[in-house]
Formats: structure tokens, C-alpha cells, sequence
């Protein structure tokens, strides 16, 4: 505990110490002005052209934030990237897309910037080299998550292939020590996440958020709004042509990965406020919701990599692959592995099946801060920043075209 | 052979198309351009302008024929032939349930557009969504599309339509839709249209194209000569004053520099010519390439000071900055004496009164010649910010004269299965002037029009088997 309070106001001093910036703005104030890396001056460049034509204003929020400026310094690029949700629409609807000489390519531009993001608010800011190497990290992460539970379950249980009773993991892993273990892990990618959230929030900060503007946001998470393509049709993934899969194989991913979530803190409030103690029954609570988010989350991952194979690799950043793939296998590997020890819980596969589970759930966990989930604490921080930002009178008067 | 050949590869093109595999016809269109140029100047455009008698999905309040139709005669002088141009304004109140059917998507105004919230319907994501729309719905409909295919004759008989000639190719069909364009792209062409001005220069050499690289008239020209008959001025263009520094082709929207009437307009000598204050930008800005095309050099100069920043929609390319007026002079080229002169003369002939940019405002000046009738304020805060001008060409109104069924004509003569549509018979209607979106209601209303009477007239000659008679 001590260790985490440590942690707390090291991330509490980081984040008042960041620049601030004027509030109802989102322009930065004249004396600060911090040079623009080379994606950053290529979003920068390509916003510049965007403002001019802004004909995808209806696509998504990245637009109508464009238009609140006349100049695109750092803060607001990234801002701006974390707004983007690689839909497409913009590029294949671009008249200033490749082969034009202004050879416009917003989605791509923007995803280069937000790896970047995630590398520069990570925090400790040298875990954020992570990002970059993001498949060797999770692949690293995942081998020794693995060897940590093999190990316990060969020095605990004496061996891989040995039945439990009724299933009863915690007869190899008394409750508490996975308590103490994940609860370590969980803790530290919170802190982690929030810290680099914390950061990226005060760069460009737009005030006060009301209840309508947090309200927008959470609909927006929640319901995906921004990859409908604006008239409902849904984004592109292969060509120019709308399809709602993306949207909806992220759902699966999404509400599975939160059933999971649930799963587990019923079976924590089970354990300590009733006392009832796992396994739990096919038909309890706990094993329902893990049950409908492990499958959830083999058809949602198994859904977006398959859309992620066939995607236009033009508009994406080819290095987050690697992170894209990686976050979706260990999802995958999860998913199977829960589903799995569901079904042999009684038999002598169970020990080896559980610690394969567990070091891959140690893995995912221990990685959130460090892959592609930091995409979603991003991408709600910046929906909010719009939300308010959107409420809020423009500053330019522009007259009209 | 197919029943309906459609050369071109835009907006009044795909329209046709649709409509005649709509009405049973086998299609094949041909794109003169590679898939990623397809559907000309159609990419660059963003809005259809609608009569309508009520509030509309995106259309707010009315827009009525009338109104709509005194608009078309204003800003053409007349030069327009009112049947037709009535056909244009009722269909555009009627077509676009059929555009969504195939896929375009409408959205409300751009920001910095609502001037045009009630009369025109803005495609999502602009033009080339809607080009890209219409050729997802070809293909699934099972119309053919050849890219890279420019049609350089055709083979006429008693002024029928026979086949298409590209290259060594050959494309019969029983009837046939031209939609390829004006001439635009060809700069031979608007050179030798244009002439020499009583300066000896060459005025079209000086001009850049907003629009498609691809438009280069060879159809056109072979129709002439052909003896299809003709309409309109091939000077006659939209033409609007764009970034002298824009790309010699397809520089599209975002090239205008919308900053004119907060500021002065300056020729190559540092003389105003042109009262930049006469109306809204949005109803100038179509007069302004032509008002450039008849300066020396075809070159302006738009000079705003700091006050106006923020004030207008920003331009692609920064302005040229400077932090006094004869630093900005010589930064620009041009003749310092004059050029303050000309400032000061207007400076001081400010009468400011209540400054605003968003209605026609009381500030004006007085005893200058030009005037400038609103938005008039001294240019005396730096820094000073200058954007050099040249007329850029949108698309040529030289076409081919049509009747109500979009026939192709000769010597006053329809003909029955060769029919046009598009910036190839927009000058029917627009003979001079522009209003926003009305490009894209002739070409949707005439390229309709087009595939339906394409197909129609392929079915009559398949039933009387005229074909085989031609054969």
C-alpha cells in the first residue's frame, strides 16, 4: 500500500505540473510553442489543406474540432489524432487523396501520431519505448506470465495433470494470493493509464465538462457512435464501400470484455461480502457473465482481425500492426483458455489449462498501459474534450465561403 | 453489342448509366481517366442546389421554382433557355430520394456555408463520395466500367449513333449518352478560345483549372466537327479568382481565398480595379476570375491587415506576411509608390461605421474610384498579410444544343439514340454566371434524362431490329 500511494502522487505531481493551457481556447498560449515531430507536422500539414475544404465535416468530430482552429500546434494534434477513429470515410472520400499532390491521407496520418501518443503520456515514461516494440512486449509479457503460473502449479500441485474435486482452482491458488497477485497488476496499469490520461487531458484542456457533455461521451463510447460514418452506414474497411462490422465486432469485444470484468467482481463480492466461495455453479452469476464474455470475446477478436487483415493497409500506420494483432491475440488466448477451463474444470487437464489462463490474463493485464487498450482511455478523453469544446461559443467568426 | 454505351465517368455519366440499367438496358461506361481520377469534376463538388416548398431533410424553409428560376436568370443575364432550365429546377425537387437509393448521403450546411442552408443539399463527405456512391451501385447493378478509356471518335450515320472509337477499340451500342466534359483540361484549346487581349497577352496562359485533368474536350471537339449543333461561349466559364500558387490542375475548393471583401484588391501595377465590397463573397466570388483574367498579367492581389484574420474561411496556402505595408509590397512584386498610394488613397477614404462581416455593413467609402461599398476599414494594422490571385477555370460552358429529351442535334435535327448531358450541354442552360450547386442539378436532371431516353431508344431499335438494317 505503500508503494501505491507513492505511485499515486508521483502521478498527481506529473499531472499538475503539465502546461496549461487557457481554457474555451484549445489554442495554445503564444510563449509556448513546442516543435512539431515529422507525423506531427504532416498531420499539422494535412489539417491546413482539411480546413480549407472540409467537406467531411459530417463524418465524425475530428472536423468540426478542425474548423474551432486556424493552427494546429502539438497538443491540439494529438488531441485530434485520439479523436480519430481510423474510419476511413475521409480518405476514400478525399479529392486530395493520393495520387493528388497534396496527397492527403488523414486517417493515416492520425494513427502515426496517436502510436506516438501512447509512447509520450505513457507513464513511467520509459515503459512508453513499450508501444514501439508492442508485439515483442506482449509476446515477452505472455511467456512469462505463462512460466510464472507454470511454475506455481508444478510447485504447488507437484504437477501439471492432476483432477481437482469440483474444480477447485483455489486448491491449487488460494484465493488470496491471486488476489494479491492481480490486484498488484490491476492496480498498476489504473494508475498508469490514469496517469497518462491525466497528462494528455491538461494539454488541451476545454474546461468544465457538464452532464450533457459527459453524457454525450459516454453515448459515444458506448454505442460507437463515430464508426456509423455519420449518415449510419458504417465505416470502410477493404474499399470505399460502408459496412457496419467494425462497429459490431468491437461491440462483442467491448460489452465481452466488460462481462468478464463483471464476472470477476461478482465472484469478489461473493467470496468476501457473502462468503461464498468459487467454483460456482454452471447457473451462478459469476459463471454466466464469464461465460457470455468469453464468448463475446472470441467472436468480437476473432471478428476484428479478420477486418484488420482485409483493411486497406494504405490508411493505417504498418507499425501498430504488430500492436493491433498482438492486444487481439492476447484477447483471443484469454477467451479460449476461460472458456476452455469452464469445460474441464473437473478433469485432469485443468491444472495446465488454468495456469495457461492465468499468465495470459497476467499478460493482458500487465500490458493494458502498454498496447492497443490504452486506445479506448485515449479515445473517451478526447470524445470528452469535443463534447465540452463543442458546447462552447467559437472564437473565429470565419464569415462564409 | 449492349444497349446503351455512356461515355464519361461523372456525376451526369453514372446518372445515366443508372437510369438505363434501371430501365432494363445493358450498360457499358467508359472513363476516359484512371479508377483513382474517375468521375471528373463531380469529385470536386459538394452540393446539389433543390427547389423545394417545404423544410426538407437538410433544406430548411423553401426554395420554390420561381425563386429558384429568378436566381438562374440573374446570374445568367438571360443567356439560359427557360424550359429547359424549369426542367432542371423541378426535377432537382424530386431527385434525390433517387440519389439516396443509390447511395448518396446528404448533411446540413458546412460550417461556413449556411448561406446556402435553404437552397442547396450538400453530399456527405462532398463530391467523391457520391461519385464513389454511384459507381458501387453501377457495379452491383451489373453496368460494365472500363477506366483509362478515352473515346477520341465516333462513327455517326444520318445522325445516328453507330460506335465509339478509343484507340484501336471499338464499342458499338444502339444508342448512346456523351457525358465527357468540357474542354477545360485542354489548354491548347482555352488559349486559342481566349485569343490575345489588346496587351498582347495571351490571357489563358495565365489561367489554372480547378478541375479534372481529364476534361479535355476531344469529344467535344469531335462533335463539332461533326456537325452536332452547338451553344455557348468558349470563353464562357465558371471562373473564380483562386491561389496563384494552386496546382496547375484539379486544385478544387479549398484553393478560393475568401478574404477579398475584408480587404483591397490590387493589379500587377498596385491600382484597385474592382469594387470588392459590392456584395456577400459567396455571390462575387464567380466574378472575380473573370475580373482577373482582364488584369495585366491576369494577376491580383488580395491585401488584408490583421484585422480581418479570423475573420474568413482560411486559405490552403499561408498568406504572404509582412509586418509593414512597403515590406508587403515588396514582398508581393510590386511597384511600392503606387501600391502605397493606392492604400492610403483608400484608407483615407474610409467612412467606418458599424463594422460587420456578416451583413452589408455601413462601411464604405467615399470619392474613390472603384468604390468599395461595404466593408470598407483602413488597412493600417500589421502585420499585413497579401494572397496573389489568378483566375481559375472550373468547367467550360461550351456544349452541345439539346432538346427536353437531351438529343443531340443536327441542323436542327434530333437525333434518336445519341443524347448528352452534363458539362457537355450545361451551357444550355448556362449560358454566363454561376450559382452554387446548379452544375450538379443540370447534370443529374439531364443525365436522367439522357439514360432513360438511351435506353428507350435502344429497346425501339432492338424491337424494330433497325440494327440489323445498319449492320
Amino acid at each position: 500500500m505503500q508503494q501505491l500511494k507513492a505511485l499515486t502522487r508521483e502521478a498527481q505531481d506529473l499531472a499538475s505540473s503539465a502546461p496549461n493551457r487557457p481554457a474555451g481556447g484549445g489554442q495554445p498560449k503564444p510563449a509556448r510553442v513546442i516543435p512539431l515531430t515529422p507525423n506531427e507536422a504532416e498531420v499539422a500539414r494535412q489539417m491546413q489543406i482539411c480546413n480549407a475544404c472540409r467537406y467531411c465535416e459530417g463524418f465524425c468530430a475530428v472536423f468540426p474540432a478542425m474548423t474551432r482552429r486556424l493552427e494546429f500546434p502539438k497538443a491540439d494534434i494529438n488531441y485530434l489524432a485520439n479523436l480519430c477513429h481510423n474510419c476511413g470515410a475521409c480518405y476514400h472520400a478525399c479529392q486530395y487523396a493520393p495520387p493528388h499532390e497534396f496527397a492527403l491521407n488523414v486517417p493515416q496520418a492520425m494513427a502515426r501520431v496517436r502510436g506516438d501518443t501512447y509512447a509520450e503520456y505513457a507513464w513511467p515514461q520509459a515503459f512508453g519505448a513499450l508501444y514501439k516494440r508492442n508485439g515483442l512486449t506482449v509476446a515477452l509479457a505472455l511467456a512469462a506470465g505463462l512460466a510464472l503460473f507454470l511454475a506455481l502449479v508444478i510447485g504447488r500441485a507437484g504437477s501439471l495433470f492432476q483432477a481437482q474435486p469440483g474444480g477447485n482452482f483455489y486448491a491449487i491458488f488460494p484465493h488470496n494470493m491471486l488476489a494479491a497477485i492481480f490486484g498488484a497488476v490491476f492496480a498498476f496499469a489504473v494508475i498508469a493509464l490514469g496517469v497518462g490520461v491525466t497528462r494528455f487531458w491538461r494539454d488541451v484542456s476545454p474546461g468544465a465538462a457538464s452532464g450533457a457533455a459527459v453524457g454525450e461521451t459516454a453515448k459515444n463510447v458506448l454505442a460507437l457512435t463515430y464508426l456509423d460514418g455519420g449518415h449510419g452506414d458504417g465505416c470502410n474497411e477493404a474499399d470505399d464501400k460502408f459496412t457496419l462490422a467494425r462497429r459490431r465486432f468491437h461491440h462483442f469485444t467491448f460489452y465481452g470484455f466488460m462481462s468478464c470484468f463483471a464476472a470477476t467482481a461478482v465472484a469478489t463480492l461473493y467470496h468476501y461480502l457473502l462468503g461464498l466461495h468459487a467454483p460456482y455453479a454452471l447457473d451462478s452469476l459469476p459463471v454466466i457473465l464469464g461465460t457470455v464474455g468469453g464468448i463475446g470475446l472470441l467472436i468480437g477478436p476473432a471478428g476484428l482481425l479478420w477486418l484488420n487483415l482485409q483493411r486497406d493497409p494504405k490508411r493505417g500506420d504498418p507499425a501498430q500492426r504488430a500492436m493491433d494483432r498482438g492486444f487481439i491475440a492476447l484477447l483471443l488466448v484469454v477467451a479460449a483458455t476461460g472458456l476452455g477451463l469452464l469445460a474441464v474444470r473437473e478433469n485432469a487437464a485443468m491444472p495446465l489449462l488454468l495456469a495457461l489462463h492465468l499468465g495470459a490474463v497476467i499478460a493482458l493485464f500487465a500490458t493494458l498501459p502498454y498496447g492497443k487498450f490504452a486506445h479506448g482511455i485515449f479515445r473517451t478523453a478526447a470524445l470528452l474534450k469535443s463534447a465540452i469544446e463543442k458546447r462552447q461559443p467559437n472564437r473565429l467568426q470565419l464569415g462564409s465561403d | 453489342m449492349v444497349d446503351v454505351l455512356v461515355i464519361g465517368g461523372g456525376n451526369a455519366a453514372l446518372c445515366a448509366a443508372l437510369m438505363a440499367r434501371e430501365a432494363g438496358a445493358s450498360v457499358l461506361l467508359l472513363e476516359s481517366a484512371p479508377r483513382e481520377w474517375r468521375g471528373g469534376n463531380s469529385s470536386h463538388t459538394r452540393n446539389l442546389r433543390c427547389m423545394h416548398d417545404a423544410p426538407q431533410d437538410v433544406l430548411v424553409d423553401a426554395y420554390p421554382e420561381e425563386e429558384y428560376w429568378q436566381d438562374l436568370l440573374k446570374v445568367t443575364g438571360g443567356i439560359t433557355n427557360e424550359k429547359l432550365a424549369r426542367m432542371v429546377i423541378r426535377a432537382s425537387s424530386t431527385c434525390r430520394p433517387w440519389m439516396q437509393k443509390h447511395g448518396v448521403r446528404f448533411q446540413p450546411p458546412l460550417s461556413g456555408a449556411l448561406h446556402v442552408a435553404r437552397t442547396n443539399a450538400f453530399f456527405m463527405g462532398g463530391g467523391k463520395a457520391l461519385v464513389n456512391a454511384y459507381y458501387r451501385s453501377a457495379e452491383n447493378m451489373g453496368v460494365q466500367i472500363r477506366y483509362q478509356t478515352p473515346v477520341d471518335a465516333i462513327e455517326l450515320k444520318d445522325g445516328r449513333f453507330v460506335a465509339a472509337r478509343s484507340g484501336s477499340q471499338r464499342f458499338e451500342a444502339r444508342a448512346c449518352v456523351l457525358a465527357a466534359g468540357g474542354f477545360e483540361s485542354n489548354l491548347e484549346w482555352m488559349r486559342e478560345a481566349w485569343g490575345v487581349n489588346e496587351r498582347g497577352e495571351w490571357p489563358a496562359d495565365n489561367f489554372l483549372i480547378r478541375g479534372t485533368r481529364y476534361n479535355m474536350g476531344v469529344l467535344l471537339k469531335y462533335m463539332i466537327d461533326a456537325g452536332a449543333d452547338v451553344i455557348g461561349d468558349p470563353t464562357q466559364a465558371h471562373c473564380v479568382a483562386i491561389d496563384a500558387r494552386a496546382p496547375l490542375y484539379d486544385g478544387g475548393i479549398c484553393t478560393r481565398i475568401d478574404c477579398v471583401s475584408l480587404g483591397v484588391v490590387l493589379n500587377r501595377n498596385g491600382e484597385r480595379f474592382y469594387d470588392e465590397g459590392e456584395d456577400f463573397w459567396p455571390k462575387r466570388y464567380a466574378i472575380w476570375g473573370r475580373l482577373v483574367a482582364q488584369q495585366p498579367s491576369q494577376i491580383g492581389y488580395s491585401i488584408i491587415d490583421s484585422k480581418a484574420i479570423g475573420r474568413f474561411m482560411p486559405p490552403v496556402f499561408p498568406g504572404i506576411k509582412a509586418d509593414t505595408l512597403p515590406e508587403l509590397a515588396q514582398k508581393l512584386g510590386l511597384p511600392e509608390q503606387t501600391f502605397l498610394r493606392t492604400i492610403e488613397d483608400y484608407n483615407a477614404a474610409c467612412r467606418v461605421g458599424t463594422f460587420d462581416h456578416t451583413a452589408l455593413d455601413d462601411c464604405h467609402t467615399e470619392g474613390l474610384a472603384p468604390p468599395k461599398t461595404h466593408w470598407a476599414r483602413p488597412i493600417n494594422v500589421g502585420p499585413f498579410y497579401g494572397y496573389a490571385l489568378r483566375p481559375g477555370i472550373t468547367f467550360t460552358y461550351l456544349g452541345l444544343k439539346v432538346n427536353e429529351e437531351a438529343a443531340v442535334h443536327f441542323n436542327g435535327k434530333p437525333s434518336d439514340n445519341l443524347f448528352v448531358a452534363g458539362e457537355m450541354m450545361a451551357g444550355n442552360v448556362l449560358g454566363k454566371g454561376y450559382t452554387a450547386g446548379v452544375g450538379m442539378s443540370i447534370g443529374t436532371a439531364f443525365g436522367r434524362i439522357a439514360g432513360t431516353q438511351a435506353a428507350r431508344a435502344a429497346a425501339a431499335r432492338q424491337q424494330t431490329g433497325v440494327e440489323h438494317a445498319a449492320a
